[in-house]
């Protein structure tokens, strides 16, 4: 198993929900501090560096016009840490080529991270979430068709090292593609793309790229590693390596358990605090028409309702581990178990107002009790016997699931 | 007044078009709220006109062709649906983004019709940059989109009342819309330099409550277009022929006929 670990770098300090109907798109600035900001930032990435000192990787993300995550360019957090650290694997998931310009533009940045690291980059490609349509002003319409456009043209860009190309797709353009630098790793760093359904797991397993889930919690996760798993059987003839599929989930690590619940409800804030409302949740051809109508009509989430997950529920869901660390080792197992297997743990390990000494003593009881028992557990992986203990554990699907996750149910 | 429906095949899509009435034809070309040949104001122009109403391909539950990215596709398919049709002296009247398409076909040519109608058209950009002359329909919050687009918000369509299957063709509708208008939105900055083609006489229409596209917008729309005339409608938003359909039926039989 490796963990990566991951913070949004949120910016919290904000008033009272009540008094905004979003905290997404439309939220004004006026309500961002630069001072705060500037301290928060620093903050973010002296978690990164402890996380490398416990011996976790890395992983970034960006988001835009957002206060849940004030990294609209996740390059420029990546090429710090690139720098900054010596060991660790930095992923980025990932780089939303659906919504990005100009994926020549993403290739450069993307290899001179490579190349700043030695060989440390991780890149994570992504269709990005239904809120940054108006952002970026694109129809999420087909945005499953132009990511993979985009990433073809980036692969070709990292692999060509003999002059120009042409490249003349049907949403992106480029006649003389020729980036410098080229990438560290070769032929390229490895390719992350996130999944939320047996359809969208596919091509990603048929590229033999890692498979990325988001908080599919048990209801959804089984549909979703299988669709990667099969499809990767088929088209290789072997079974998916456990590397390929990774999982994200809030993760507190605490000495008791009093402790460990006050932390949870402290990380659910990723949660509690994503207030968007229907008409940033669900832009045209993001979601199939049955689900939009869902949506439009209040009756899942995103739709403007209070969000009010619980810590209860989210656990049961699986979407949040938490607990002691024998606990946490546990619940990790169950998840584990259930789903099949998976070899990476996206471990969303700070959000709002966790601070960054109980994000340290959470993560120092992760990498020191919990961390062992994972890798032990993933190296001793048997196929044959994971589809066994997994036969006997039968399907979860009477939990109550909130309202949130929608936007990574595709 | 139940019309006749049929598909016609085309080079890269069909569609279907539905047919009501006898009399001087009347080519309807519906906006982003789905097809109109079913309400009431239709069927009182039946009494006049034989109404002629192609579904845009991607509206009420139809398929959006593979090859289609944007307003410029359905234009072309209409040509060779005017040519289909055999439209000879059509008045062509378009609704909202059916009227930026009204227009589209007009500056291309004017050959298969005779006069032009306008309905709370979209399809030009009248102010700066800085200006949203076009609300925004894909980030405004539902309640305050049925208070731009009508008169009477009691009036717009409640999705309470409809099934689930209706819910997913307003959502499907919504779909085709963004890919017909998204970028530049609902409009055509080329369009300005070519509205001078249009040789036929051209009538706006206009709701008076219309905040999805003002009055005033469709008055500096109207300025644009030479000879054409603007009459705006009391009582009514972006829909006048659902809100006031006796008089916006009166309006285009006056002016068709």
């Amino acid at each position: 198993m490796k963990a990566w670990f991951f913070t949004e770098d949120a910016y919290p300090q904000l008033p009272d929900q009540d008094t905004y109907r979003s905290i997404r798109v439309n939220l004004p600035s006026k309500h961002y501090d630069p001072e705060i900001g500037a301290d928060n930032y620093h903050q973010f990435l002296d978690m990164w560096l402890m996380a490398e000192e416990l011996g976790l990787e890395i992983m970034l993300n960006e988001h835009h016009q957002t206060a849940t995550c004030v990294v609209p360019s996740v390059p420029i957090i990546a090429g710090i840490l690139a720098r900054e650290t010596k060991t660790a694997r930095i992923l980025i998931l990932g780089n939303p080529l659906s919504n990005l310009p100009r994926p020549t533009r993403t290739a450069e940045e993307m290899a001179m991270i490579d190349v700043i690291s030695r060989g440390r980059l991780e890149c994570g490609f992504v269709r990005g979430v239904p809120y940054e349509s108006a952002p970026a002003n694109v129809l999420p319409y087909r945005g499953t068709e132009r990511m993979w456009e985009a990433h073809d043209l980036i692969i070709k860009a990292w692999t060509s090292h003999d002059g120009p190309f042409n490249f003349e797709g049907r949403w992106f353009h480029a006649r003389q593609v020729n980036v410098w630098p080229r990438p560290y790793q070769q032929p390229h760093p490895p390719i992350w793309v996130t999944i939320g359904s047996a359809g969208t797991a596919r091509p990603v397993a048929e590229h033999e790229y890692v498979g990325a889930v988001f908080l599919a919690g048990y209801p959804g996760i089984r549909a979703i590693f299988d669709g990667y798993r099969d499809r990767y059987l088929a088209r290789h003839g072997n079974e998916a390596p456990l590397d390929r599929l990774a999982y994200c989930a809030l993760i507190y690590v605490a000495d008791d358990e009093a402790e460990a619940k006050a932390g949870g409800e402290r990380l659910l804030w990723y949660m509690t605090s994503n207030k968007v409302p229907v008409e940033y949740s669900n832009p045209p051809g993001y979601h199939a028409p049955a689900v939009a109508a869902k949506i439009a009509q209040g009756g899942i989430g995103g739709a403007g309702l209070p969000l009010r997950p619980t810590l209860d529920n989210q656990m049961a869901r699986g979407n949040v581990f938490c607990g002691t660390p024998d606990q946490v080792f546990e619940q990790i197992k169950a998840f584990y178990e259930y789903s099949g297997g998976f070899g990476n743990l996206l471990i969303m390990g700070q959000a709002g107002h966790l601070t960054f000494a109980q994000t340290r003593r959470s993560m120092t009881l992760f990498s020191t009790e919990v961390y062992p028992r994972l890798k032990e557990l993933t190296a001793s992986y048997n196929g044959d016997a994971m589809k066994a203990t997994r036969a006997a554990l039968p399907h979860r699907d009477a939990v109550d699931l909130g309202t949130f996750g929608l936007e990574f149910a595709r | 007044m139940t019309g006749t429906t049929t598909k016609i095949e085309l080079p890269g899509a069909a569609v279907e078009v539905v047919r009501k009435g006898a009399g001087p034809q009347l080519f309807v070309l519906h906006g982003g709220g789905g097809p109109v040949a079913a309400m009431p104001f239709a069927d009182k122009l039946a009494e006049n006109f034989e109404v002629i109403a192609p579904v845009h391909p991607g509206f009420a539950g139809s398929a959006i062709p593979d090859h289609f990215d944007n307003l410029q596709d359905l234009v072309y398919l209409y040509l060779d649906l005017m040519d289909a049709l055999e439209l000879e002296d059509a008045v062509m009247m378009g609704f909202s983004m059916g009227g930026w398409t009204a227009v589209e076909l007009a500056v291309m040519s004017t050959a298969r019709i005779s006069k032009l109608i306008l309905v709370d058209a979209v399809g030009v950009k009248v102010g700066g940059r800085e200006d949203r002359d076009i609300a925004d329909v894909f980030a405004t919050p539902p309640d305050e989109l049925a208070r731009m687009m009508w008169h009477d918000p009691a009036k717009a369509p409640n999705p309470a009342n409809m099934t689930d299957a209706q819910l997913e063709i307003v959502q499907s509708n919504r779909v085709a819309l963004g890919l017909y208008t998204w970028e530049p939105y609902m409009h055509n900055p080329k369009l300005p330099h070519r509205l001078h083609r249009i040789d036929v006489p051209t009538l706006l229409l206009w709701g008076e409550s219309d905040g999805l596209v003002t009055p005033d917008y469709g008055r500096a729309y109207c300025a644009m277009i030479p000879g054409a005339e603007i009459i705006v409608i009391p009582e009514a938003g972006h829909a006048p022929q659902a809100e006031q359909p006796g008089a916006f039926v009166e309006h285009v039989v006056s002016f068709a006929i």
